[in-house]
C-alpha cells in the first residue's frame, strides 16, 4: 500500500515536471538547420559565437556536425549526391562549388539581402564560388600562398628579403640557414600526400615552372620537362634542407614546425599568418617575416586560391532559415563581432575589402596588406604559361581530380622518400592519370 | 633469499616492464591531455611540467561529450542486445542439433565479415535514406548488430558445445521443449560465455568508426565522431587531441577492466576440455 | 558417437531457431550483395550523374588492369600475415608471463590489455603524433639522446610502422584468449612434466604449446576476419603511401568509393573484396578450421 502510495507520489512528480518543461519551451514552431563544417580554427570560432544568431533569430536552431576536413569532404559528397538530406548548410571549397554547382545540387545565392553587400566581398572569391555568374556559397574565409620565413635567422645570415622572391633564392637561402644538428631545418614544406596537401603546393610549383596538368584537349602533362623540374626542384630543395618526415608533413604538421622555432622558410596558406602572430600559439610571433609565393620562369600561378564557403544543399528542407544563418556568418558584422570577442587578428580573412579598410585590422594584422595582394593577384583561370583547360590554380575542376590528386599525390611522397626516383614517380603518374582521363572519356 | 622468491622477484620486474611498455602509449596520451599545446609538441618530453584541465575544458566548449558518450552506450548496448535475441537460438541449433550444412553457415557467416564496409557504403546508404533510418539510433543498431552477428553466433557455438549434452538429454526425457531447454537449462548454464559474447560485441561496437561516421550527422552521433572533429584540425592540436582521446575511451576501458574478468572467464572458445 | 547419431536421427525441427538469424544475415548479406553486384555493372559515379547505364564488365577489366589492385592484394597479405605472427608469438609470451604467480599479476594484466579497449582511430593518431613522428616524437628524442639520426618511420618503413601499430592493438586479444587456456592446463600434468625433469622451455614446448594449438586457431581466425578490412590505421597514418607501400584492399576501394566516388568501381573491388575473402576463408578451413570441430 504504502509502495504504491509512494510511486503515485513519484508518478504525479514527473508529470508536474514534464508539465512544466513543456511549458518552458517556447510555442513557436523551431526549425532546425544542421552544419556540416571543418574543424578549422575559424569555424570553431564560428561555432562558438553562434548562440549570438540563436539569440537574434529564436525561431532556428543550430546543430554542428564539425569533422577533419577529408571525412567531411566524403560525407558531405555521399549526402548531396545520394540526395540523402542530412545537412541543411555544408562547408565547401571552391573546388566543390562549380562542380556541384553543375549538377543543380546547391541553392543559388541569388536575391541575397541589401545589407549583405555583397559588392564588398573580393571579386577572385566571389568568381571561385560562382558556376555560370551565379553564386553559389558565401565565402567564409578566403586564402592564398605566401612565403613566411624568420627574421631573426634571415637578419643573422645576413639576407634580405625582396617583395617577389624566386625559388633561385629560396634555394640559395636554404643552404645558408640551415643547421639540422640543432634541429633547425631551412625549409619547410608539405610533403603529406592528398590533392589538398603536397599537390596544392606541388601545383603552384609546377604552374611556376611553366608547366599544367592537362593540355587544351585534355592530355595529361605529367610527363613533360616542366613537371621533373618542378619535381625535381621540390625533392631535392626538401631533402637537402628539410626536416626529416617532410613526407608526413601536411598543414598542421608544419605549422607546429614553425611555430616551434624548427623551421626558416615555409611556403603555405596565408590564413597561418594570423596563427604565426598570435603569441599563445607560437614562439615565434615576434620573428616572423613574410614574402609573396616565390616564382620562377612563369610570374603567375605561384600562389594558389582557395576559400572554405557556407553553400545551402537543394535537397535542404530548411533553405530559409539556412540562408539567414550563411548571409549572418559571412556578413561585415559577423567579422567585427569575431574582432570584438577574439581581437581583429582573429577575424577571418581574405574575404571582404571592408576588412582590409579597416585600421584595426591593418594594425593588429601587419600581414594583411599582402595577404590582400596574394589572393588578388590569383586568377584560377589565366595561370599557366600555356593555356588550358580547366579552372583552378592548384587543381583541375573536374570531378575525377579528387582521385588524379591522391594518386598523383601518394607517387610524389614516394618519390620525395627516395622509394621511387622522380622520373619513375611522374612516369607512373602520368599513366594512371591517363587511364583515369581515359575511362571518365576525356580522352580515347 | 630463496631460489622461488628471487625467482619471483625476477618476474615481477619483467612483468611490470612489459605491463608498462604495453601501456606506455596509453599512459602518454593521458599525460599530454593535461599539458599546454606548446608543452605537448616540445621534441624533449617532460614528465614534470604544471597540469592543466584547460584542455578538458576547450573540448567540451566545443562538443557535448555527454550526448557523444550516451548515443554510444545506447547503440553498442543495443546492437548486443539484439544479436544475442538472435544469436542464442542460432548457436543452440547449431550446437545441439548440427547438420551437414552446420559448418558450411558458420564460416559463410564469418566470411561475410570480411567485406570491406567501404564497398557497400552507397548501396547501404541508399537503403538507409528510403527507409529514413539515417541519423538515427535504430539504424546503427541494427547496423552494429549484423555486423557483429557471426562472430557472436560463433562464440556461442563453442560456448554451447562444451555443455554436457546429459544435461539438456535429461531435461529432455523430463518433456521439455527445445525452446524450454535452451531458456531454463542452457542460458543459465552458459551464463559467463553469454556474458563475454556481449562484452566482446560492446567493444567492438564502441570502437567501429566506419559506419559510425557515415550513417549518422547529430542525434545519433556516437564518440567516433566526437574523435573525427579533433583528429586534424588546423594549428596546434595534439594537447586537445590528447584530452579528446582520453575522453573518447575512459568510459569503454573502464567497462572493460571492470569486466575483464568475466571476459577471460567467457573467452575459452571450448579450450577447456 | 552413438548420441550424436541419435541427435540427429530425433530430427528436431530447428528451422524456428536458426531461421530468424540466418534470415536476417541473409537479407543482410544479399541485398548488399546484389546492389553491390548490380552496381559493378553499371557506370555509376556519384559525382558525374550524367553518365548511367550499363557497363557491362568495364569495371571489372578497369580493374582488373590497373597495376595498384595486385599490390594491393600483395599488401594486404603482408599485413595480415605479419600481424598474426607478430601477435600469436607475443600474446602466447605475454600469456605465460601473466600465467606466473607474482607481485600484482592483476593490475598488471589490465595495463596489458588496455590496448584492445582504445579505438583504431585513436591508437593510430597517438602512434603517428606522439611516438613516431620523426621531430616531436618520444621515439625521435630518444634515438637523438642516444646520438643516432631519428627514423623517419612512415616515410622509411611505413609498412612495418602500420604493422606496429595494429600489432599493438591485437597483442592484448591474442593474450587474453591464450591466458584462458594456459589457466585451463591440467596442474597435475605439468606436475608429472616437472617430475620427468623437463626443463622450462621443454614444458613449454612439449607440454604449453600443443595445449595453446586449439586457441591459437581461434585468435588466427578471429584477427583475420578483422585484419582483411583493416582501414582507420591506414587512413589516419600514411593515406596508403608513400606510393603505394602501405594500400591495402580495403584502401584501395576506399579510393574508389569515397575519393573517385566510382560507385561502379568501388561495386566491382568489393566483389573482388569478397572473393579473396571466400579464398582466405577456403584457405583457413582446410587448414585451421579443423581444428574447431565444427
Amino acid at each position: 500500500m504504502i509502495k504504491s502510495v509512494k510511486s503515485a507520489a513519484v508518478l504525479s512528480s514527473t508529470m508536474a515536471l514534464a508539465v512544466a518543461l513543456g511549458a518552458a519551451v517556447p510555442a513557436m514552431a523551431q526549425t532546425t538547420v544542421t552544419i556540416a563544417t571543418v574543424n578549422n580554427g575559424d569555424m570553431v570560432v564560428m561555432q562558438g559565437l553562434s548562440s549570438a544568431f540563436e539569440a537574434a533569430n529564436p525561431d532556428i536552431e543550430l546543430e554542428w556536425v564539425v569533422l577533419e576536413e577529408n571525412v567531411l569532404r566524403q560525407r558531405a559528397t555521399t549526402d548531396i549526391a545520394t540526395g540523402g538530406g542530412q545537412f541543411d548548410v555544408m562547408t565547401i571549397g571552391t573546388y566543390e562549388v562549380p562542380i556541384w554547382a553543375a549538377e543543380g545540387w546547391l541553392t543559388a545565392m541569388d536575391n541575397l539581402p541589401d545589407d549583405y553587400r555583397l559588392d564588398d566581398v573580393l571579386e577572385p572569391v566571389r568568381a571561385g564560388l560562382s558556376y555560370d555568374d551565379t553564386l553559389y556559397a558565401l565565402p567564409f574565409y578566403a586564402e592564398s600562398s605566401m612565403l613566411f620565413y624568420r627574421s631573426d635567422v634571415f637578419a643573422d645570415a645576413g639576407i634580405e628579403v625582396p617583395d617577389q622572391p624566386t625559388y633561385d633564392q629560396v634555394a640559395e637561402w636554404a643552404a645558408a640557414i640551415h643547421d639540422p644538428d640543432n634541429e633547425f631545418y631551412a625549409i619547410c614544406l608539405r610533403g603529406k600526400p592528398g590533392w589538398g596537401e603536397n599537390m596544392a603546393f606541388l601545383s603552384t610549383l609546377v604552374n611556376t615552372f611553366g608547366g599544367q596538368w592537362f593540355d587544351m584537349d585534355w592530355n595529361p602533362q605529367l610527363d613533360s620537362p616542366e613537371w621533373a623540374a618542378a619535381v625535381n626542384f621540390y625533392v631535392d630543395l626538401l631533402n637537402n634542407y628539410g626536416p626529416p618526415g617532410a613526407s608526413s608533413n601536411g598543414f598542421n604538421e608544419n605549422l607546429a614546425l614553425f611555430s616551434t622555432g624548427r623551421c626558416g622558410m615555409w611556403i603555405d596558406a596565408t590564413v597561418a599568418a594570423g596563427m604565426l602572430f598570435n603569441p599563445d600559439q607560437s614562439q615565434v610571433s615576434d620573428q616572423l617575416g613574410f614574402a609573396r609565393a616565390p616564382i620562377d620562369v612563369h610570374p603567375v600561378g605561384s600562389n594558389w586560391l582557395w576559400s572554405w564557403a557556407l553553400a545551402i544543399p537543394a535537397s535542404s528542407d530548411a533553405a530559409d532559415a539556412a540562408t539567414r544563418f550563411v548571409t549572418w556568418a559571412t556578413s561585415q558584422d559577423y567579422i567585427e563581432l569575431v574582432a570584438e570577442n577574439n581581437g581583429w587578428v582573429a577575424a577571418p580573412p581574405g574575404t571582404r575589402i571592408s576588412t582590409y579598410e579597416n585600421p584595426n585590422y591593418q594594425e593588429a594584422a601587419p600581414f594583411a596588406g599582402s595577404v590582400l595582394a596574394a589572393i588578388q593577384s590569383a586568377d584560377p583561370i589565366n595561370t599557366t604559361a600555356n593555356p588550358k583547360p580547366y579552372s583552378g590554380v592548384q587543381y583541375a575542376g573536374i570531378p575525377e581530380f579528387q582521385a588524379i590528386g591522391a594518386t598523383v599525390g601518394q607517387m610524389m611522397a614516394a618519390a620525395l622518400t627516395g622509394q621511387m626516383s622522380v622520373e619513375q614517380a611522374l612516369a607512373s603518374a602520368q599513366s594512371s592519370t591517363e587511364r583515369v582521363m581515359r575511362q571518365a572519356g576525356y580522352i580515347d | 633469499m630463496p631460489t622461488s622468491q628471487r625467482h619471483k622477484l625476477m618476474m615481477s620486474l619483467l612483468g611490470w616492464v612489459v605491463a608498462f611498455l604495453v601501456f606506455f602509449p596509453i599512459l602518454w596520451m593521458f599525460l599530454t591531455s593535461f599539458k599546454t599545446e606548446l608543452d605537448a609538441v616540445s621534441g624533449t618530453p617532460n614528465i614534470f611540467f604544471e597540469p592543466t584541465l584547460e584542455n578538458y575544458a576547450a573540448v567540451q566548449e566545443r562538443a557535448d561529450y555527454f550526448r557523444f558518450a550516451m548515443n554510444s552506450i545506447i547503440i553498442s548496448f543495443g546492437s548486443t542486445i539484439l544479436a544475442l535475441v538472435f544469436a542464442i537460438p542460432a548457436a543452440y541449433a547449431m550446437a545441439f542439433f548440427p547438420s551437414k550444412r552446420t559448418r558450411g553457415t558458420l564460416l559463410w557467416m564469418l566470411s561475410t565479415k570480411m567485406l570491406p564496409p567501404v564497398g557497400v557504403l552507397v548501396p547501404v546508404y541508399l537503403i538507409f535514406r528510403d527507409l529514413q533510418l539515417l541519423d538515427s539510433h535504430l539504424g546503427l543498431v541494427i547496423v552494429f548488430a549484423l555486423m557483429n552477428l557471426p562472430i557472436i553466433v560463433w562464440m556461442l557455438f563453442t560456448f554451447f558445445k562444451e555443455v554436457p549434452k546429459d544435461i539438456l538429454e535429461a531435461g529432455r526425457m523430463d518433456g521439455a521443449s527445445p525452446r524450454q531447454e535452451l531458456r531454463f537449462i542452457l542460458i543459465p548454464l552458459s551464463v559467463p560465455g553469454i556474458a563475454s559474447t556481449g562484452l566482446l560485441s560492446v567493444i567492438l561496437a564502441w570502437n567501429e568508426a566506419f559506419w559510425s561516421l557515415n550513417l549518422t550527422t547529430v542525434a545519433a552521433a556516437p564518440l567516433t565522431a566526437f574523435i573525427a572533429s579533433f583528429s586534424s584540425p588546423e594549428g596546434l592540436f595534439w594537447a586537445k587531441l590528447s584530452a579528446a582521446s582520453t575522453m573518447a575511451i575512459a568510459p569503454i576501458l573502464i567497462f572493460g577492466w571492470l569486466s575483464q574478468k568475466q571476459l577471460v572467464r567467457g573467452l575459452t572458445f571450448g579450450a577447456v576440455k | 558417437m552413438a548420441l550424436f547419431r541419435r541427435e540427429t536421427q530425433r530430427r528436431v525441427n530447428t528451422l524456428p531457431l536458426v531461421a530468424p538469424s540466418v534470415g536476417v544475415l541473409l537479407i543482410w548479406m544479399i541485398i548488399p550483395l546484389v546492389m553491390t553486384i548490380w552496381f559493378s555493372l553499371q557506370n555509376y559515379n556519384l559525382i558525374v550523374p550524367t553518365i548511367r547505364g550499363f557497363a557491362g564488365l568495364d569495371n571489372y577489366a578497369y580493374l582488373l588492369d590497373d597495376p595498384a589492385l595486385w599490390t594491393a592484394m600483395i599488401n594486404t597479405l603482408v599485413l595480415v600475415g605479419s600481424v598474426l605472427a607478430i601477435t600469436v608469438v607475443f600474446g602466447t609470451l605475454f600469456a605465460v608471463l601473466l600465467n606466473q604467480d607474482f607481485w600484482g599479476v592483476g593490475a598488471a594484466r589490465l595495463f596489458i590489455i588496455a590496448p584492445f579497449f582504445v579505438m583504431p582511430t585513436v591508437s593510430a593518431l597517438i602512434w603517428k603524433n606522439m611516438l613516431m613522428h620523426p621531430v616531436n616524437g618520444l621515439f625521435a628524442w630518444i634515438t637523438r639522446s642516444l646520438g643516432l639520426p631519428p627514423v623517419d618511420w612512415f616515410a622509411d618503413v611505413p609498412m612495418l610502422s602500420v604493422i606496429i601499430i595494429v600489432a599493438w592493438q591485437w597483442i592484448p586479444f591474442a593474450t587474453l584468449i591464450l591466458l584462458t587456456a594456459l589457466q585451463s592446463l591440467d596442474e597435475e600434468q605439468k606436475e608429472a612434466a616437472r617430475m620427468d625433469g623437463a626443463g622450462p622451455l621443454s614444458m613449454f614446448y612439449f607440454i604449453i604449446l600443443p595445449h595453446l594449438g586449439r586457441s591459437i586457431t581461434v585468435v588466427i581466425m578471429i584477427e583475420t576476419i578483422f585484419l582483411l578490412t583493416i582501414f582507420a590505421e591506414i587512413f589516419v597514418t600514411t593515406s596508403g603511401g608513400p606510393g603505394l607501400a602501405t594500400t591495402n584492399l580495403a584502401f584501395f576501394i576506399y579510393i574508389r568509393a569515397l575519393l573517385e566516388f566510382d560507385v561502379g568501381g568501388a561495386s566491382a573491388g568489393g566483389v573482388i573484396a569478397i572473393i579473396l575473402a571466400n579464398i582466405v576463408a577456403i584457405f583457413l578451413v582446410r587448414s585451421v578450421a579443423r581444428n574447431l570441430d565444427a
